[in-house]
């Protein structure tokens, strides 16, 4: 632990790279400083109460609070889903959903094959892993069924008319949609140590762990995360084109 | 002749605006009926009703006798088929369309009865590979309608189906939609085309979402 040495001191000095995102916001009129502002104080006040929060639930190694943690990084993950399927009919529910299953059967299998231990140090950081790479899978998914509903609305239509039901009539957009969720987390595993040194990796050799040992936990976590974003698209795009119909099986907007 | 379609004080609206305003009609089986009227008088927004691509704010559709909200809306729409004026076609090959029909029915794509579908349209067995992209747009009209009549439903709504198409290509699906009719098809036509109007026998129009005359 002694290679950490980021302090109070250091981070203030940090801030100044803040300063360079304001200069070039300002110089090219990008009108975007104050959501600069506003990102960095949230970000600050967010990790820095959820530090002592995670300090607390370390310290009292609690299966009940480790579970509440579980349940407050869903809930939270699934609202955030929800907000990019807005106009889709139940979206907070199909997130919940989604994001449910999906962290319980990779957190399960994590457990239950020894790559994780459930105490809150490991449970609960690698389920805000999985929740918030399932959150950003469902709003590309959710994203991806918006337009290409609007895009194929005719085709859709057409589809019906010659007697399709809606699971035949949507089956182009609904694989599309859920390849949209799958790609981003596809595409990073094939750069993985050519382009990006993951944040799971990067920190255990920041902590000082052998960087193979760092290695072997990364792809611990690839495999997670390719699992629990397969689950999450294949589960809300599922629910959610669904939505898209009325029960007399007639697209929504017509 | 049976009644295949009964409407009785059907009303549609959206929002404030109401789009068809009391429609009252008897359709009988086999019928080759044209709608006409201006554009924008409710006639399309009337023929979806029918299909079950919408349903009535108010009133009923009975289709044989029952109404069409009791049925399952994939079957029913099998029976009364909808053609679009500007159809798409699916996929990358004329084939991805033609082999659709099958594909809802769960059936296995039998090449023979397309190729002779194909050619009731005069087109060839070469185009069941053709791509879409490769096909004119009296072509993919026809190839449209095809879809709609492998499976002969028991009625088929044309909306404009032959707006914009040239001459031949308005004789071709003229000829092919009146052997359907003389096979027993009831077909319920739209069209602003006034050779069309000038030949139909039966006709109803419809006027700021009011039926003229029936």
């Amino acid at each position: 632990m002694s290679n950490l040495t980021v302090s109070n001191s250091t981070l203030a000095l940090g801030f100044s790279l803040v300063l360079v995102a304001l200069v070039i916001g300002y110089v090219e009129k990008l009108r975007i400083d104050k959501d600069i502002i506003i990102g960095v104080i949230r970000a600050i006040v967010q990790l820095s109460i959820v530090g002592y929060v995670l300090k607390f639930v370390i310290k009292a190694n609690d299966n009940w609070l480790t579970l509440a943690c579980f349940v407050i990084i869903v809930l939270n993950a699934s609202w955030n889903a929800a907000k990019r399927g807005n106009g889709i009919p139940k979206a907070f529910q199909s997130s919940l959903l989604a994001i449910f299953v999906g962290t319980t059967i990779t957190l399960t299998t994590l457990v239950l094959t020894g790559s994780i231990k459930f105490v809150p140090a490991q449970i609960v950081p690698v389920t805000g892993m999985i929740a918030s790479n399932i959150m950003v899978a469902i709003g590309l998914c959710y994203r991806n069924m918006k337009q290409t509903y609007t895009d194929r609305h005719q085709q859709v239509l057409e589809k019906l008319a010659l007697g399709a039901d809606i699971k035949l009539a949507s089956l182009d957009i609904l694989r599309d949609s859920i390849k949209s969720g799958m790609q981003p987390t596809i595409d990073s595993i094939k750069t993985l140590g050519l382009v990006s040194l993951p944040g799971m990796m990067s920190g255990l050799i920041f902590a000082g762990v052998d960087p193979v040992k760092a290695i072997k936990y990364q792809i611990m976590v690839t495999f997670m995360l390719l699992a629990s974003t397969s689950i999450g698209s294949i589960i809300s795009c599922y629910l959610g084109y669904k939505q898209f119909f009325n029960d007399r099986k007639q697209l929504r907007d017509e | 002749m049976e009644k295949i379609f009964e409407v009785r004080n059907l009303f549609y609206q959206v929002g404030e605006t109401k789009i068809l305003k009391d429609i009252n009609l008897e359709i009988e089986q086999g019928k080759y009926l044209t709608v006409v009227g201006p554009s924008g008088s409710g006639k399309s927004t009337f023929m979806r009703i029918l299909a079950s691509m919408i349903s009535a704010t108010t009133g009923e559709v009975l289709f044989h006798g029952k109404d069409i909200a009791t049925f399952e809306p994939t079957k029913y729409r099998q029976k009364v088929s909808y053609a679009f004026q500007q159809p798409t076609l699916f996929g990358k090959t004329v084939r991805d369309n033609l082999a659709f029909p099958f594909e809802v029915r769960k059936q296995e794509f039998d090449e023979s009865k397309v190729i002779k579908y194909l050619e009731m349209v005069n087109l060839n067995q070469t185009y069941i590979d053709k791509s879409v992209n490769d096909v004119s747009g009296g072509e993919k009209q026809r190839i449209a309608l095809l879809r709609n009549l492998l499976f002969q439903p028991e009625v088929l709504i044309t909306d404009e189906v032959t707006a914009g198409l040239d001459t031949e290509n308005k004789a071709i699906v003229h000829k092919m939609l009146n052997e359907f009719n003389q096979r027993g098809l009831t077909i319920l036509r739209v069209t602003h085309d006034e050779t069309e109007i000038a030949n139909a026998t039966d006709k109803i129009t419809i006027k700021d979402g009011v039926l003229q005359n029936v």
